[in-house]
Protein backbone atom coordinates (compact mmCIF):
# COMPACT_ATOMS: atom_id res chain seq x y z
CA UNK A 1 0.00 0.00 0.00
CA UNK A 2 1.44 3.43 -0.85
CA UNK A 3 2.60 5.50 1.80
CA UNK A 4 -0.09 8.79 1.92
CA UNK A 5 1.02 10.05 5.10
CA UNK A 6 2.82 13.49 3.84
CA UNK A 7 0.39 13.67 0.89
CA UNK A 8 -1.00 17.26 0.31
CA UNK A 9 -4.80 17.52 -0.99
CA UNK A 10 -3.61 18.96 -4.08
CA UNK A 11 -1.21 15.87 -4.90
CA UNK A 12 -3.87 13.81 -3.25
CA UNK A 13 -5.92 15.47 -6.17
CA UNK A 14 -3.45 14.97 -8.82
CA UNK A 15 -2.94 10.66 -7.99
CA UNK A 16 -6.49 9.95 -7.96
CA UNK A 17 -7.04 11.97 -11.27
CA UNK A 18 -3.71 10.11 -12.93
CA UNK A 19 -5.69 6.73 -11.73
CA UNK A 20 -2.26 6.01 -9.32
CA UNK A 21 -4.64 5.37 -6.43
CA UNK A 22 -8.38 5.51 -5.39
CA UNK A 23 -10.20 7.67 -2.83
CA UNK A 24 -11.32 3.92 -1.11
CA UNK A 25 -7.50 3.08 -1.00
CA UNK A 26 -6.77 6.56 0.63
CA UNK A 27 -9.33 6.82 2.67
CA UNK A 28 -9.06 3.07 3.81
CA UNK A 29 -5.26 3.98 4.42
CA UNK A 30 -6.14 7.03 6.85
CA UNK A 31 -8.92 4.51 8.99
CA UNK A 32 -5.85 2.27 9.82
CA UNK A 33 -3.71 5.03 10.82
CA UNK A 34 -6.48 6.68 13.00
CA UNK A 35 -6.88 3.20 14.59
CA UNK A 36 -3.03 3.19 15.02
CA UNK A 37 -3.26 6.46 16.88
CA UNK A 38 -5.34 6.21 19.06
CA UNK A 39 -3.16 7.25 22.04
CA UNK A 40 -3.66 11.02 19.92
CA UNK A 41 -7.25 11.31 20.95
CA UNK A 42 -7.64 13.28 18.24
CA UNK A 43 -11.25 12.26 17.21
CA UNK A 44 -13.95 12.10 19.28
CA UNK A 45 -16.70 10.23 16.85
CA UNK A 46 -14.94 8.02 13.83
CA UNK A 47 -17.90 7.76 10.88
CA UNK A 48 -15.58 5.03 8.94
CA UNK A 49 -18.67 3.59 7.22
CA UNK A 50 -19.57 6.77 6.04
CA UNK A 51 -15.99 7.47 4.73
CA UNK A 52 -15.92 3.94 2.81
CA UNK A 53 -19.54 4.90 1.50
CA UNK A 54 -18.45 8.25 0.21
CA UNK A 55 -15.02 6.96 -0.97
CA UNK A 56 -17.13 4.62 -3.59
CA UNK A 57 -19.26 7.36 -5.08
CA UNK A 58 -15.94 9.10 -5.51
CA UNK A 59 -14.21 6.58 -7.54
CA UNK A 60 -17.23 6.31 -8.95
CA UNK A 61 -17.34 9.87 -9.98
CA UNK A 62 -13.55 10.29 -11.30
CA UNK A 63 -14.30 6.95 -13.23
CA UNK A 64 -16.90 8.83 -15.09
CA UNK A 65 -14.98 12.08 -15.33
CA UNK A 66 -17.38 13.91 -13.05
CA UNK A 67 -14.85 14.51 -10.17
CA UNK A 68 -15.92 17.36 -8.60
CA UNK A 69 -13.40 20.09 -6.19
CA UNK A 70 -12.10 17.85 -3.80
CA UNK A 71 -13.41 14.48 -5.26
CA UNK A 72 -12.16 11.39 -2.66
CA UNK A 73 -10.45 13.69 -0.39
CA UNK A 74 -10.56 12.18 3.46
CA UNK A 75 -10.78 15.28 5.97
CA UNK A 76 -11.84 15.63 9.85
CA UNK A 77 -14.87 17.96 10.62
CA UNK A 78 -14.46 19.92 13.38
CA UNK A 79 -16.46 19.11 16.14
CA UNK A 80 -18.39 22.27 16.15
CA UNK A 81 -20.06 21.20 13.08
CA UNK A 82 -23.28 19.93 13.10
CA UNK A 83 -23.55 16.90 10.96
CA UNK A 84 -26.49 14.91 10.09
CA UNK A 85 -27.06 11.91 11.62
CA UNK A 86 -23.66 12.05 13.01
CA UNK A 87 -23.16 13.00 16.54
CA UNK A 88 -21.83 16.58 17.26
CA UNK A 89 -20.58 17.32 20.97
CA UNK A 90 -18.74 20.55 20.94
CA UNK A 91 -16.36 18.78 23.20
CA UNK A 92 -18.97 19.05 25.85
CA UNK A 93 -20.62 16.42 28.31
CA UNK A 94 -23.85 18.55 28.05
CA UNK A 95 -23.74 17.71 24.42
CA UNK A 96 -22.41 14.08 24.61
CA UNK A 97 -25.51 12.21 23.36
CA UNK A 98 -26.40 14.93 20.73
CA UNK A 99 -26.85 13.90 17.27
CA UNK A 100 -28.48 16.71 14.84
CA UNK A 101 -30.77 16.20 12.33
CA UNK A 102 -29.64 18.92 9.69
CA UNK A 103 -26.12 19.54 8.26
CA UNK A 104 -24.27 22.99 8.71
CA UNK A 105 -23.77 24.80 5.83
CA UNK A 106 -19.85 24.55 5.65
CA UNK A 107 -19.54 21.05 6.12
CA UNK A 108 -22.44 20.50 3.52
CA UNK A 109 -20.37 22.23 1.35
CA UNK A 110 -17.19 20.25 1.46
CA UNK A 111 -19.47 17.14 1.16
CA UNK A 112 -20.98 18.72 -1.66
CA UNK A 113 -17.44 19.59 -3.49
CA UNK A 114 -16.65 15.53 -3.41
CA UNK A 115 -14.49 15.58 0.85
CA UNK A 116 -14.62 12.71 2.89
CA UNK A 117 -15.57 12.77 6.11
CA UNK A 118 -13.27 10.39 8.64
CA UNK A 119 -14.87 11.69 11.56
CA UNK A 120 -15.42 14.35 14.38
CA UNK A 121 -12.22 15.95 15.60
CA UNK A 122 -11.40 16.65 19.13
CA UNK A 123 -12.06 20.24 20.50
CA UNK A 124 -11.53 22.47 23.81
CA UNK A 125 -15.18 22.44 25.34
CA UNK A 126 -17.49 24.68 23.46
CA UNK A 127 -14.33 26.23 21.12
CA UNK A 128 -13.23 27.76 24.57
CA UNK A 129 -9.00 26.82 25.29
CA UNK A 130 -6.20 27.32 23.38
CA UNK A 131 -4.12 23.62 24.70
CA UNK A 132 -7.26 21.39 24.08
CA UNK A 133 -7.42 20.98 27.73
CA UNK A 134 -10.93 21.80 28.07
CA UNK A 135 -13.07 18.53 26.28
CA UNK A 136 -14.67 16.76 28.21
CA UNK A 137 -13.54 13.73 25.74
CA UNK A 138 -9.68 13.89 27.34
CA UNK A 139 -6.84 16.26 25.68
CA UNK A 140 -5.40 15.56 22.67
CA UNK A 141 -1.24 15.25 21.92
CA UNK A 142 0.69 16.99 20.04
CA UNK A 143 2.46 14.75 17.33
CA UNK A 144 5.44 16.54 17.45
CA UNK A 145 5.71 15.92 21.13
CA UNK A 146 7.79 13.12 20.27
CA UNK A 147 10.77 14.66 18.86
CA UNK A 148 11.22 16.05 22.37
CA UNK A 149 10.09 13.18 24.58
CA UNK A 150 7.38 15.18 26.01
CA UNK A 151 4.09 15.05 26.11
CA UNK A 152 2.83 18.44 24.33
CA UNK A 153 -0.22 20.79 23.51
CA UNK A 154 -1.49 20.94 20.13
CA UNK A 155 -3.22 24.13 20.55
CA UNK A 156 -6.53 24.84 20.81
CA UNK A 157 -9.38 25.13 20.45
CA UNK A 158 -8.98 22.83 17.12
CA UNK A 159 -6.31 20.79 18.46
CA UNK A 160 -7.81 17.68 17.41
CA UNK A 161 -8.12 19.16 13.53
CA UNK A 162 -4.13 20.16 13.82
CA UNK A 163 -3.03 17.24 15.35
CA UNK A 164 -4.61 15.03 12.86
CA UNK A 165 -2.92 16.44 9.55
CA UNK A 166 -0.27 17.04 11.48
CA UNK A 167 -0.02 13.18 12.29
CA UNK A 168 -1.00 12.38 9.05
CA UNK A 169 -4.68 10.84 9.80
CA UNK A 170 -6.48 12.93 7.43
CA UNK A 171 -5.58 15.19 4.42
CA UNK A 172 -6.71 18.17 6.20
CA UNK A 173 -9.34 19.40 8.41
CA UNK A 174 -12.13 22.35 9.36
CA UNK A 175 -11.26 24.38 12.27
CA UNK A 176 -13.08 27.27 14.23
CA UNK A 177 -11.03 30.28 14.72
CA UNK A 178 -13.08 33.14 17.91
CA UNK A 179 -9.61 34.10 18.92
CA UNK A 180 -6.91 32.58 16.89
CA UNK A 181 -8.90 29.01 17.67
CA UNK A 182 -7.01 27.89 14.02
CA UNK A 183 -3.94 29.98 13.87
CA UNK A 184 -2.56 28.70 17.19
CA UNK A 185 -3.14 25.35 16.77
CA UNK A 186 -1.70 25.33 13.48
CA UNK A 187 1.39 26.90 14.19
CA UNK A 188 1.73 24.48 17.48
CA UNK A 189 1.45 21.78 14.79
CA UNK A 190 3.78 22.84 11.69
CA UNK A 191 0.67 23.26 9.66
CA UNK A 192 -0.79 26.23 7.67
CA UNK A 193 -4.24 27.71 9.45
CA UNK A 194 -6.83 30.21 7.86
CA UNK A 195 -9.57 32.20 9.26
CA UNK A 196 -10.92 33.76 6.63
CA UNK A 197 -13.09 37.61 6.85
CA UNK A 198 -15.78 37.25 9.00
CA UNK A 199 -18.79 36.53 7.05
CA UNK A 200 -17.57 34.36 4.08
CA UNK A 201 -17.89 30.64 5.96
CA UNK A 202 -21.68 30.63 7.09
CA UNK A 203 -22.47 29.87 10.41
CA UNK A 204 -25.14 27.98 10.38
CA UNK A 205 -25.20 24.74 12.11
CA UNK A 206 -21.65 25.66 13.66
CA UNK A 207 -22.20 25.57 17.40
CA UNK A 208 -21.86 28.76 18.50
CA UNK A 209 -19.21 30.41 21.12
CA UNK A 210 -19.36 34.36 20.51
CA UNK A 211 -21.34 35.07 17.10
CA UNK A 212 -19.82 38.63 16.43
CA UNK A 213 -16.52 36.41 16.30
CA UNK A 214 -16.71 32.70 15.09
CA UNK A 215 -15.57 31.69 11.98
CA UNK A 216 -14.61 28.97 10.05
CA UNK A 217 -11.58 27.84 8.55
CA UNK A 218 -8.98 25.45 6.89
CA UNK A 219 -5.69 23.47 8.64
CA UNK A 220 -4.12 21.98 5.86
CA UNK A 221 -0.77 20.98 5.48
CA UNK A 222 0.15 23.52 2.40
CA UNK A 223 -1.20 27.21 1.60
CA UNK A 224 -2.43 25.61 -2.11
CA UNK A 225 -4.45 23.05 0.03
CA UNK A 226 -5.72 26.06 2.05
CA UNK A 227 -7.11 27.74 -0.75
CA UNK A 228 -8.64 24.78 -2.03
CA UNK A 229 -10.60 23.84 1.31
CA UNK A 230 -11.17 27.31 1.73
CA UNK A 231 -13.15 27.80 -2.21
CA UNK A 232 -14.70 24.56 -0.78
CA UNK A 233 -15.93 26.03 2.47
CA UNK A 234 -17.40 29.52 1.43
CA UNK A 235 -20.85 30.76 0.24
CA UNK A 236 -23.17 33.14 0.92
CA UNK A 237 -26.09 31.65 2.84
CA UNK A 238 -29.34 33.12 3.80
CA UNK A 239 -29.51 31.02 6.43
CA UNK A 240 -26.59 32.89 8.62
CA UNK A 241 -28.18 36.83 8.96
CA UNK A 242 -24.33 37.84 8.92
CA UNK A 243 -23.07 35.79 5.73
CA UNK A 244 -21.47 37.99 3.29
CA UNK A 245 -22.78 38.31 -0.22
CA UNK A 246 -19.30 39.92 -1.15
CA UNK A 247 -18.35 37.97 -4.39
CA UNK A 248 -16.19 34.95 -3.98
CA UNK A 249 -13.14 34.93 -6.10
CA UNK A 250 -11.04 32.03 -7.14
CA UNK A 251 -8.86 32.08 -4.24
CA UNK A 252 -6.15 29.54 -6.27
CA UNK A 253 -5.40 32.90 -8.14
CA UNK A 254 -3.17 33.38 -5.21
CA UNK A 255 -0.69 32.17 -7.55
CA UNK A 256 -0.66 34.94 -10.35
CA UNK A 257 -0.17 37.65 -7.48
CA UNK A 258 2.90 38.80 -7.09
CA UNK A 259 4.38 40.63 -3.75
CA UNK A 260 6.83 42.56 -5.48
CA UNK A 261 5.67 46.28 -5.07
CA UNK A 262 3.50 45.16 -1.90
CA UNK A 263 3.54 47.12 1.23
CA UNK A 264 4.04 44.67 4.38
CA UNK A 265 3.31 46.59 7.44
CA UNK A 266 5.20 45.24 10.85
CA UNK A 267 3.13 46.24 13.73
CA UNK A 268 5.84 47.31 16.28
CA UNK A 269 3.57 46.79 19.40
CA UNK A 270 3.70 42.61 18.05
CA UNK A 271 7.44 43.08 19.77
CA UNK A 272 5.46 42.22 23.06
CA UNK A 273 7.35 41.67 26.48
CA UNK A 274 7.38 37.42 26.83
CA UNK A 275 7.96 37.22 22.82
CA UNK A 276 10.05 34.22 22.47
CA UNK A 277 13.83 35.06 21.18
CA UNK A 278 13.92 32.16 18.16
CA UNK A 279 10.29 33.24 17.22
CA UNK A 280 11.40 37.07 16.88
CA UNK A 281 14.18 35.82 14.94
CA UNK A 282 11.91 33.40 12.56
CA UNK A 283 9.84 36.63 12.11
CA UNK A 284 13.14 38.94 11.21
CA UNK A 285 14.20 36.27 8.40
CA UNK A 286 10.42 36.67 7.67
CA UNK A 287 10.70 40.49 6.87
CA UNK A 288 14.10 39.63 4.69
CA UNK A 289 11.98 37.07 2.87
CA UNK A 290 9.87 39.38 1.72
CA UNK A 291 12.52 41.97 1.01
CA UNK A 292 14.12 39.53 -1.23
CA UNK A 293 11.05 39.40 -2.86
CA UNK A 294 10.78 42.89 -3.95
CA UNK A 295 7.70 43.59 -1.15
CA UNK A 296 8.32 47.32 0.68
CA UNK A 297 8.89 46.89 4.55
CA UNK A 298 7.50 49.83 6.40
CA UNK A 299 6.84 49.70 10.42
CA UNK A 300 3.60 50.57 11.43
CA UNK A 301 1.36 51.37 14.74
CA UNK A 302 -1.69 49.33 16.09
CA UNK A 303 -1.83 51.63 18.97
CA UNK A 304 -4.83 49.87 20.79
CA UNK A 305 -3.25 45.84 20.76
CA UNK A 306 -2.51 45.78 23.91
CA UNK A 307 -6.07 45.97 24.92
CA UNK A 308 -7.34 43.68 22.08
CA UNK A 309 -7.20 40.81 24.69
CA UNK A 310 -8.83 42.30 27.87
CA UNK A 311 -11.64 43.39 24.91
CA UNK A 312 -11.70 40.33 23.90
CA UNK A 313 -12.37 38.38 27.39
CA UNK A 314 -15.48 40.42 28.28
CA UNK A 315 -17.12 40.14 24.63
CA UNK A 316 -16.45 36.81 23.95
CA UNK A 317 -17.57 35.17 27.22
CA UNK A 318 -20.87 38.04 26.93
CA UNK A 319 -21.94 36.52 23.85
CA UNK A 320 -20.69 32.99 24.94
CA UNK A 321 -23.49 33.74 28.67
CA UNK A 322 -26.13 33.96 26.04
CA UNK A 323 -25.53 31.70 23.53
CA UNK A 324 -25.14 28.88 26.09
CA UNK A 325 -28.13 29.83 27.68
CA UNK A 326 -29.48 27.73 25.30
CA UNK A 327 -28.55 24.68 27.20
CA UNK A 328 -30.91 23.59 29.70
CA UNK A 329 -31.68 20.35 29.70
CA UNK A 330 -34.61 20.13 28.08
CA UNK A 331 -35.03 20.12 24.42
CA UNK A 332 -31.55 18.56 23.85
CA UNK A 333 -28.60 17.25 26.00
CA UNK A 334 -27.65 16.38 29.56
CA UNK A 335 -30.19 16.77 31.98
CA UNK A 336 -29.59 16.36 35.52
CA UNK A 337 -33.10 15.35 37.15
CA UNK A 338 -34.37 17.50 39.80
CA UNK A 339 -37.54 18.48 41.76
CA UNK A 340 -38.67 22.12 40.60
CA UNK A 341 -37.91 23.24 37.15
CA UNK A 342 -35.28 26.23 38.46
CA UNK A 343 -33.17 23.23 39.96
CA UNK A 344 -32.80 21.05 37.18
CA UNK A 345 -31.03 24.12 34.82
CA UNK A 346 -28.82 24.40 37.75
CA UNK A 347 -27.75 21.36 38.07
CA UNK A 348 -27.97 20.49 34.83
CA UNK A 349 -25.91 23.45 33.97
CA UNK A 350 -23.58 22.83 37.10
CA UNK A 351 -22.76 19.07 36.10
CA UNK A 352 -23.09 19.31 32.39
CA UNK A 353 -20.52 22.10 31.49
CA UNK A 354 -17.00 21.87 32.51
CA UNK A 355 -14.24 24.53 34.51
CA UNK A 356 -13.30 26.77 31.98
CA UNK A 357 -16.93 26.87 30.84
CA UNK A 358 -18.78 27.93 33.31
CA UNK A 359 -15.54 30.43 34.44
CA UNK A 360 -16.33 32.25 31.16
CA UNK A 361 -20.36 32.04 31.59
CA UNK A 362 -19.55 33.79 35.18
CA UNK A 363 -17.55 36.80 33.53
CA UNK A 364 -20.08 36.98 30.40
CA UNK A 365 -23.14 36.82 32.97
CA UNK A 366 -20.89 39.46 35.24
CA UNK A 367 -20.43 41.92 32.52
CA UNK A 368 -23.91 41.65 31.75
CA UNK A 369 -25.22 42.21 34.38
CA UNK A 370 -27.22 45.51 35.95
CA UNK A 371 -24.59 48.26 37.11
CA UNK A 372 -21.71 46.41 35.36
CA UNK A 373 -23.13 46.55 31.66
CA UNK A 374 -21.32 49.96 31.05
CA UNK A 375 -18.37 49.74 32.81
CA UNK A 376 -17.31 46.40 31.09
CA UNK A 377 -19.33 45.44 27.82
CA UNK A 378 -20.06 48.96 26.36
CA UNK A 379 -16.44 49.89 27.28
CA UNK A 380 -15.11 46.65 25.41
CA UNK A 381 -17.37 47.30 22.27
CA UNK A 382 -16.17 50.94 21.76
CA UNK A 383 -12.35 49.83 22.19
CA UNK A 384 -13.08 46.93 19.72
CA UNK A 385 -13.60 49.84 17.44
CA UNK A 386 -10.75 51.32 18.14
CA UNK A 387 -8.65 48.00 17.45
CA UNK A 388 -10.51 47.67 14.16
CA UNK A 389 -10.23 51.47 14.01
CA UNK A 390 -6.08 51.26 13.70
CA UNK A 391 -5.96 48.40 11.21
CA UNK A 392 -8.09 50.44 9.07
CA UNK A 393 -5.87 53.48 9.20
CA UNK A 394 -2.88 50.90 8.99
CA UNK A 395 -4.44 49.53 5.78
CA UNK A 396 -4.38 53.02 4.26
CA UNK A 397 -0.22 53.11 4.20
CA UNK A 398 0.12 48.89 3.82
CA UNK A 399 -1.08 45.59 2.19
CA UNK A 400 -0.76 43.16 4.48
CA UNK A 401 0.86 42.75 8.20
CA UNK A 402 3.17 40.39 9.14
CA UNK A 403 3.60 39.39 13.31
CA UNK A 404 4.59 36.14 14.61
CA UNK A 405 1.11 33.77 15.26
CA UNK A 406 2.36 32.94 19.29
CA UNK A 407 4.38 34.60 21.35
CA UNK A 408 5.31 30.85 22.80
CA UNK A 409 6.42 27.55 20.87
CA UNK A 410 3.87 24.40 22.16
CA UNK A 411 4.00 23.53 25.25
CA UNK A 412 3.69 20.47 27.71
CA UNK A 413 0.23 19.19 29.10
CA UNK A 414 -0.21 20.04 32.38
CA UNK A 415 1.33 23.77 32.09
CA UNK A 416 -0.50 27.07 32.22
CA UNK A 417 -3.27 25.33 34.01
CA UNK A 418 -3.24 27.26 37.73
CA UNK A 419 -3.67 30.55 36.32
CA UNK A 420 -6.65 31.12 33.25
CA UNK A 421 -4.72 34.24 32.35
CA UNK A 422 -1.61 32.79 31.82
CA UNK A 423 -3.25 30.68 29.46
CA UNK A 424 -5.18 33.57 27.25
CA UNK A 425 -2.05 34.94 26.53
CA UNK A 426 -1.47 32.58 23.95
CA UNK A 427 -4.06 34.31 22.02
CA UNK A 428 -2.54 37.68 22.44
CA UNK A 429 -1.23 38.11 18.90
CA UNK A 430 -4.20 36.32 17.07
CA UNK A 431 -7.41 38.27 18.56
CA UNK A 432 -6.60 41.57 17.39
CA UNK A 433 -7.85 40.54 13.34
CA UNK A 434 -9.97 38.24 15.42
CA UNK A 435 -11.61 41.77 16.84
CA UNK A 436 -11.35 43.81 13.51
CA UNK A 437 -13.15 40.58 11.69
CA UNK A 438 -9.75 40.28 9.57
CA UNK A 439 -8.77 37.29 6.85
CA UNK A 440 -5.54 35.81 8.63
CA UNK A 441 -3.17 32.70 7.52
CA UNK A 442 -0.54 31.22 9.93
CA UNK A 443 2.35 29.34 8.00
CA UNK A 444 5.19 27.19 9.30
CA UNK A 445 8.20 29.10 9.35
CA UNK A 446 10.95 28.05 10.80
CA UNK A 447 11.79 25.72 14.40
CA UNK A 448 12.98 26.73 17.82
CA UNK A 449 16.01 25.16 18.79
CA UNK A 450 14.26 21.68 19.90
CA UNK A 451 12.82 21.82 16.15
CA UNK A 452 9.34 22.54 17.18
CA UNK A 453 7.92 24.81 14.92
CA UNK A 454 7.13 28.61 14.51
CA UNK A 455 4.08 30.03 12.30
CA UNK A 456 4.01 33.52 10.89
CA UNK A 457 0.91 35.17 11.03
CA UNK A 458 -0.33 37.48 7.77
CA UNK A 459 -3.43 39.76 8.23
CA UNK A 460 -4.62 41.04 5.50
CA UNK A 461 -7.27 43.59 4.60
CA UNK A 462 -11.30 42.48 4.71
CA UNK A 463 -12.12 40.08 1.66
CA UNK A 464 -8.58 40.00 0.42
CA UNK A 465 -7.80 36.37 1.24
CA UNK A 466 -5.96 36.01 -2.08
CA UNK A 467 -3.13 38.36 -1.00
CA UNK A 468 -3.08 36.02 2.40
CA UNK A 469 -2.36 33.26 0.57
CA UNK A 470 0.00 35.04 -1.90
CA UNK A 471 2.40 36.02 0.96
CA UNK A 472 1.39 32.55 2.54
CA UNK A 473 3.32 31.23 -0.22
CA UNK A 474 6.16 33.78 -0.17
CA UNK A 475 7.06 32.00 2.96
CA UNK A 476 6.65 28.65 1.88
CA UNK A 477 9.16 29.21 -0.72
CA UNK A 478 11.33 30.96 1.43
CA UNK A 479 11.49 29.28 4.77
CA UNK A 480 14.16 26.28 3.40
CA UNK A 481 12.59 23.21 3.74
CA UNK B 1 -13.89 46.38 42.42
CA UNK B 2 -14.07 42.76 44.26
CA UNK B 3 -15.88 39.90 43.79
CA UNK B 4 -17.03 38.35 47.20
CA UNK B 5 -18.77 35.03 47.74
CA UNK B 6 -22.34 37.03 47.40
CA UNK B 7 -21.69 38.18 44.07
CA UNK B 8 -20.24 34.94 43.20
CA UNK B 9 -23.70 33.46 44.01
CA UNK B 10 -26.28 35.82 42.96
CA UNK B 11 -24.04 35.27 39.10
CA UNK B 12 -24.32 31.83 39.48
CA UNK B 13 -28.05 32.19 40.03
CA UNK B 14 -27.84 34.73 37.36
CA UNK B 15 -26.56 32.30 34.97
CA UNK B 16 -28.18 29.17 36.35
CA UNK B 17 -25.01 27.37 37.16
CA UNK B 18 -25.34 25.51 40.55
CA UNK B 19 -21.43 25.52 42.05
CA UNK B 20 -20.42 24.12 45.04
CA UNK B 21 -18.57 25.81 47.89
CA UNK B 22 -15.27 24.72 46.53
CA UNK B 23 -15.80 25.76 43.03
CA UNK B 24 -17.38 29.13 44.59
CA UNK B 25 -13.85 29.72 46.70
CA UNK B 26 -12.09 29.25 43.19
CA UNK B 27 -14.36 31.34 41.36
CA UNK B 28 -13.76 34.09 43.72
CA UNK B 29 -10.14 34.44 43.10
CA UNK B 30 -10.58 33.85 39.37
CA UNK B 31 -12.66 36.11 38.71
CA UNK B 32 -11.32 38.57 40.82
CA UNK B 33 -7.93 38.36 38.79
CA UNK B 34 -9.48 37.91 35.55
CA UNK B 35 -11.51 41.01 36.30
CA UNK B 36 -8.71 42.77 37.84
CA UNK B 37 -6.77 42.27 34.37
CA UNK B 38 -9.77 44.14 31.94
CA UNK B 39 -10.04 46.88 33.79
CA UNK B 40 -7.04 47.85 32.25
CA UNK B 41 -9.80 49.01 29.60
CA UNK B 42 -10.63 51.51 31.91
CA UNK B 43 -7.15 53.88 30.94
CA UNK B 44 -8.51 53.88 27.49
CA UNK B 45 -10.14 57.11 26.25
CA UNK B 46 -13.38 56.15 24.79
CA UNK B 47 -15.09 59.39 24.50
CA UNK B 48 -17.54 59.90 21.62
CA UNK B 49 -16.31 56.29 20.41
CA UNK B 50 -19.10 54.61 19.13
CA UNK B 51 -19.72 50.88 20.37
CA UNK B 52 -18.86 47.96 17.86
CA UNK B 53 -21.48 45.05 18.00
CA UNK B 54 -20.33 43.72 15.09
CA UNK B 55 -17.55 43.82 12.06
CA UNK B 56 -20.34 42.84 9.54
CA UNK B 57 -21.11 46.00 7.63
CA UNK B 58 -23.57 44.50 5.03
CA UNK B 59 -27.31 45.79 5.31
CA UNK B 60 -29.54 42.83 6.40
CA UNK B 61 -32.21 41.94 3.31
CA UNK B 62 -35.85 41.48 3.81
CA UNK B 63 -37.39 38.06 3.26
CA UNK B 64 -40.92 37.27 2.89
CA UNK B 65 -42.69 36.14 6.12
CA UNK B 66 -43.32 32.73 5.20
CA UNK B 67 -43.08 29.67 7.92
CA UNK B 68 -40.42 27.35 6.62
CA UNK B 69 -39.78 23.90 8.43
CA UNK B 70 -38.16 20.48 7.05
CA UNK B 71 -38.02 19.06 10.59
CA UNK B 72 -41.25 16.93 11.88
CA UNK B 73 -41.61 16.62 15.75
CA UNK B 74 -40.05 13.72 15.89
CA UNK B 75 -36.54 13.68 14.49
CA UNK B 76 -36.63 17.41 17.39
CA UNK B 77 -38.29 14.86 20.18
CA UNK B 78 -35.72 12.20 19.46
CA UNK B 79 -32.61 14.56 21.14
CA UNK B 80 -34.42 15.42 24.37
CA UNK B 81 -33.87 14.07 27.65
CA UNK B 82 -37.81 13.27 28.14
CA UNK B 83 -40.76 13.52 25.94
CA UNK B 84 -44.19 12.05 26.47
CA UNK B 85 -47.27 12.37 23.55
CA UNK B 86 -44.86 15.08 21.53
CA UNK B 87 -44.19 17.29 24.15
CA UNK B 88 -40.94 17.83 26.56
CA UNK B 89 -41.31 16.79 29.77
CA UNK B 90 -40.27 18.97 32.46
CA UNK B 91 -40.57 18.76 36.34
CA UNK B 92 -44.18 19.68 37.63
CA UNK B 93 -43.88 23.89 37.50
CA UNK B 94 -47.35 24.74 39.37
CA UNK B 95 -48.67 23.48 42.55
Amino acid sequence: MNDFENLSISSAIEGLANKNFTSLELTEFFIKKIEKNKDLNCFITSTFDKAIEMAKISDQKIKENEARPLEGIPIGMKDLFCTNGVRTTAGSKILENFVPFYESTVSNNLWNSGAIMLGKTNMDEFAMGSANTTSFFGNVKNPLGSKVNKELVPGGSSGGSASAVSSGLCLGSTGSDTGGSIRQPASFCGLVGLKPTYGRCSRFGMIAFASSLDQAGPITKTVEDSALMLQAMVSFDKRDSTSSRQSIPDFSDFKKLSIKGKRIGIPKEYMIDGLNSDIKKIWDSGISWFKSEGAEILEISLPHTKSALPTYYIIAPAEASANLARYDGIRYGFRHNADDLNDLYQKTRGFGFGKEVKRRLMIGTYVLSAGYYDAYYLKALKVRKLISQDFEDSFQKCDLILTPTTPNVAFAIGEKQTNPIEMYLNDVLTVPASLAGLPAISVPSGFNSEKLPIGLQLIGKPFDEISVLAAGAVIEESRGF
Amino acid sequence: MSIDNSTVKKVAKLARIEINEEEETTLIIELNNILGWVDELKQVNTDSVEPMLSVFNESMQMREDKAESNFDNNQILDNSPESNSGFFVVPKVVE
